[in-house]
């Protein structure tokens, strides 16, 4: 899938995606010439479609985890099928260049909504996100950008 | 007047996107994890019903017996039954930092399958849009096995077999994701309704450029007449590694080991 400005003829580059929440995706693609944008809007069966693929428009910063696709998306699967929650208590410090980051009480209260099918793997990422970027405490505003940034649909 | 648009692949430039960057990526990390793999064996046939994961399981512990470091794909993800036939202990899967450790078997056979990570008795479901699923669940299952295939810590194995289900498509998918396509061994009961879904299926990997190992044809000595697996091996050119009786001693499944290893030299 490619973007092509037909009045300058030039490739039209990925600028940023948006993950409204509802299945559907936005993501704009500027000329570099003209600097006119268009917008990608993508139905829940397309965006699902792109996302079985196991790839993300407008790419991703930070490495793909074991089992992205399957535990992202199946729906069935055991809630203790993995051993990465920690017993303890703590969260997720995940790797990065950053300090390990604190997580705020509403971020916590939002990951226990998480199916801990998948939740061990979705702390690990937003820790992840939030060291690469020197983000001393992980928020939902955090959550929000770490989404739209890293094109996490339904995490 | 038409606009003057040129193609998809006349545009060369990076978009920042790289969604072709990111599919040959994952091929990669496929080849990755398994270069420590002597050789991947798809075990397939075109008809179901005919004891792929039972062959698949008795073959498996036949190699391990034998010395050899094994594992066991189960890619038939709507209807696992490998950890049940190895009897594999449930327990959690571990995680590393880039991969999850297989379950062993009290063999010493390496496994990994749906089963594993399922609800009992759920089926495999997946979230997404329910309208126009059949669009994108084939696509999430080929996504499903490349993780199993890149993401699980297979580690050196002299064998890894993929337990396929029914049909071609399975196989079709493992052979786009492998650097090279997969030896295969075939599986059929005696009847001439199997041998001639079978003979699709084998066809099918020949033109793709599989190395057909042989045949097994299970469950002889029963209700099932024919003669199935002989035709076949005459009619491709392989041998007939075992007929397989209803109720197999371990000293069967050795012979299918050792004609299977014999083949894969010859």
């Amino acid at each position: 899938m490619k973007f092509l400005c037909v009045e300058c003829d030039r490739q039209m580059l990925f600028e940023e995606r948006q993950l409204p929440g509802d299945g559907t995706l936005a993501a704009a693609f500027r000329c570099p010439q003209c600097g006119r944008a268009v917008g990608l809007l993508t139905n829940p069966m397309e965006t699902q479609l792109v996302a079985s693929l196991g790839v993300k428009i407008g790419g991703t910063t930070i490495d793909p985890q074991p089992l992205e696709t399957v535990r992202g998306m199946v729906a069935t699967g055991r809630e203790d099928a993995f051993e990465d929650g920690n017993e303890d208590g703590t969260w997720e410090t995940g790797k990065g260049k950053g300090p390990v980051p604190a997580w705020s009480r509403e971020a916590q209260e939002r990951l226990t909504r998480v199916p801990s099918f998948v939740r061990g793997m979705v702390k690990k990422i937003y820790a992840d996100y939030a060291r690469d970027r020197g983000i001393a405490e992980i928020t939902p505003a955090v959550m929000d950008s770490a989404r739209s940034e890293l094109g996490l649909e339904g995490m | 007047m038409p606009l003057n648009i040129r193609t998809y692949h006349e545009l060369t430039e990076p978009d920042r996107s790289g969604l072709a960057g990111q599919i040959a990526a994952q091929r990669r990390r496929v080849a990755a994890r398994l270069a420590g793999v002597g050789r991947v064996v798809a075990v397939m046939s075109g008809k179901g019903g005919v004891g792929k994961s039972f062959v698949t399981a008795g073959l498996a512990r036949a190699l391990a017996r034998g010395g050899g470091a094994t594992g066991v794909l189960d890619a038939d993800f709507n209807g696992p039954t490998i950890p049940a036939l190895l009897h594999l202990p449930v327990a959690r899967c571990t995680l590393h930092d880039d991969a999850i450790e297989p379950a062993v078997s009290p063999e010493g056979i390496r496994c990994f399958s749906m089963a594993l990570l399922l609800q009992d008795g759920r089926p495999l479901g997946f979230r997404g849009p329910e309208s126009e699923s059949h669009v994108w669940r084939e696509t999430l299952e080929a996504a499903t096995l490349r993780e199993f295939l890149a993401d699980v810590a297979w580690g050196a194995l002299d064998r890894l077999l993929v337990d396929l289900p029914p049909g071609i498509q399975r196989f079709q998918e493992l052979a786009d994701l492998l650097p090279a396509p997969p030896a295969v061994l075939t599986v059929t009961i005696p009847t001439a309704e199997s041998r001639d879904a079978v003979r699709r299926a084998m066809q099918f990997a020949r033109e793709r450029g599989a190395d057909l190992l042989g045949v097994v044809e299970n469950m002889v000595d029963g209700p099932f007449a024919g003669d199935a697996g002989e035709a076949l091996a005459g009619e491709f050119r392989v041998p007939l590694l075992a007929r397989i009786p209803w109720h197999p001693s371990p000293d069967v499944w050795d012979g299918v080991a050792r004609r299977m290893q014999r083949a894969s030299w010859e």
